[in-house]
């Protein structure tokens, strides 16, 4: 259980996160987006007590970061896969990581083999190591321990597809056993296709937060069809509001079932009708983020 | 769940997990001396210096040829090179970022920069007992290469001091790394500082005094062979203030303050 309560950092005048308050939950997989510089890396820091919060506090099932005995047995970290000694060999940076909590040499094998890196990649120099390797690196350190909560700060960059896919599936897996995931990303594609609740920040900022159907609820339907004005008229008859959707579709203001019987009693041809999904978590995000984009404080 | 699982735990009650042990972290800290290239090299030439100046002290005729000598001609290479090596102990997590992973494995930053000390400590005692047999061998070496006669004179002061000269070496590194937090700067400032000290307080006679009780590589000469003594110990200890716990502290508080990312 991460709760994020009131949470504010200044650095002098600059406020890079300003009254952010969230919690997580075990067994979901909480997304926190927003765009570059939004406050999402200050805040995590904040959490792992790597910063020092303003005012506000950050625990980890009631306790602070800094008071958490083996912290590294209980939360799993990964802030920046880059922040590696170049001169260590991936096996090399698990070993040194095993030494202080206390897990012994097979679960280094274990955790390497968990992120595909056993073999030879593990002897290799991590200065050599491609940015999805560092990444991969970094989630093994953070499982290393067998934690039941992870802190992950964009673990997805420089991950290819088949990668984001991997990471998916593990991350759904960890919850799914009863962990506790937080991720942060500025691209919501990377995420969304796994975490139950999503929280965005902006400038700072929540800017809204909630599962995924909740942040969509109340956006409508999209259908498609060869006459797009017959579309608008069929719907607008049966009192349902439209409005121009992505391309050649309409965004329709009512649930798909009422949507397509609207449709099917004025007896217009469909070639598409489904809930609005991911344009509209889009739309959403850039909605909720693009303002005050250009004024932003670095993270 | 009562049956021992596979975390992660489903509650959010973890289990008491004993805290890394000073002993777990220390030994840590050694490991990431001697793990990288540029620490397994300072490791190499602190040996192969200390070789390097027996040698010459054995085939040189005129040459002092007591176990004695060879201990203490051997603590200046050592000397030089271990206050790099406790630099680069604290400056390399800095320059290669590993701060980051270091200290969200251990939150309280003081524990990891205690056993960084007791590792350098440890470091250095190290050093002093290589340079012994070092000696040790060159003293044996002495009657067979040269017309000397095999003298294995030396004191218990003599090895004490060495040993606590080397120490304060390597912790005057550490100090100067935890201070500045950056590998090129620490080493720069630690070699040209004492020197540029040296020039002046040597050039204005009014501030001779100041040489005698704050210039450390003059107040801890005398130690290589095991000479100090009476009011030196003062000495050493006004140095050793200025030049290590004075640095130390004003960078340890630094660490425990200040972001690390």
């Amino acid at each position: 259980m991460i709760s994020i309560d009131h949470l504010t950092k200044r650095y002098g005048a600059q406020v890079a996160v300003s009254d952010v308050s969230f919690s997580c939950s075990p067994g979901t997989v909480t997304g926190f987006l927003g765009p570059n510089g939004a406050g999402k890396s200050t805040t995590l820091r904040s959490l792992v007590g790597l910063a020092t919060p303003t005012s506000g506090t950050a625990t980890i099932a009631g306790r602070r970061y800094a008071d958490l005995p083996n912290a590294g047995r209980e939360v799993g970290v990964l802030l920046d896969a880059s922040a590696q000694h170049s001169g260590r060999t991936g096996r090399e940076v698990l070993t040194l990581a095993a030494m202080v909590l206390g897990v012994g040499r097979p679960r280094v094998d274990e955790v390497l083999g968990l992120v595909g890196l056993a073999g030879k990649p593990a002897g290799k120099r991590v200065g050599n190591y491609s940015l999805g390797m560092r990444q991969r690196l970094g989630l093994a350190a953070a499982l290393l321990g067998d934690p039941h909560v992870l802190v992950l700060d964009e673990p997805a960059n420089g991950l290819d597809p088949e990668g984001i896919f991997w990471m998916r599936g593990l991350l759904r897996g960890f919850a799914d056993r009863g962990g506790t995931v937080l991720l942060s990303s500025h691209l919501l594609h990377e995420i969304e296709a796994v975490a139950d609740q999503l929280v965005v920040i902006s400038g700072g900022r929540i800017a809204a937060q909630g599962s995924k159907q909740e942040l969509l609820a109340g956006r409508g339907t999209l259908v498609r069809g060869p006459d797009r004005e017959l579309l608008h008229r069929a719907l607008q008859a049966a009192g349902i509001a439209t409005t121009p959707g992505p391309e050649d579709a309409v965004l329709a203001d009512a649930e798909p079932l009422a949507v397509g019987q609207a449709v099917a009693a004025a007896g217009v041809v469909l070639t598409e009708l489904r809930a609005a999904g991911g344009e509209g978590l889009e739309e959403l995000f850039r909605s909720l983020t693009g303002t005050g984009a250009g004024q932003e404080v670095a993270a | 769940m009562s049956t021992t699982t596979a975390a992660p735990a489903t509650a959010d009650r973890t289990p008491a997990i004993a805290p890394p042990s000073l002993l777990q972290l220390v030994r840590t800290e050694l490991r990431k001396s001697y793990d990288t290239r540029a620490g397994r090299w300072l490791l190499i030439a602190i040996a192969l210096a200390a070789l390097a100046v027996v040698a010459i002290l054995l085939f040189v005729a005129d040459a002092p040829k007591s176990f004695a000598d060879y201990l203490s001609f051997t603590q200046i290479p050592t000397g030089l090179i271990l206050p790099v090596l406790g630099i680069l102990l604290v400056t390399s997590e800095w320059s290669q970022r590993t701060a980051m992973t270091t200290f969200t494995l251990v939150p309280r930053r003081s524990r990891v920069l205690t056993a960084k000390v007791l590792a350098a400590t440890l470091l250095a005692v190290l050093g002093v007992v290589a340079t012994v047999v070092i000696a040790a061998v060159a003293t044996l070496l002495t009657p067979v290469v040269s017309d000397s006669a095999l003298d294995w004179g030396t004191s218990g002061a003599q090895l004490g001091q060495v040993v606590l000269l080397q120490v304060i070496s390597v912790l005057v590194g550490v100090g100067f790394g935890m201070l500045l937090l950056s590998s090129p700067l620490a080493i720069v400032l630690y070699f040209v500082l004492p020197t540029v000290f040296t020039i002046v307080t040597g050039l204005v006679s009014a501030l001779r005094w100041v040489g005698d009780w704050l210039n450390l590589n003059v107040t801890t000469a005398p130690m290589a062979d095991g000479g100090l003594s009476g009011e030196g110990w003062l000495q050493v200890g006004t140095s050793v203030a200025l030049w290590l716990v004075l640095p130390m502290a004003v960078g340890w508080l630094r660490i425990q303050r200040s972001e690390i990312s």
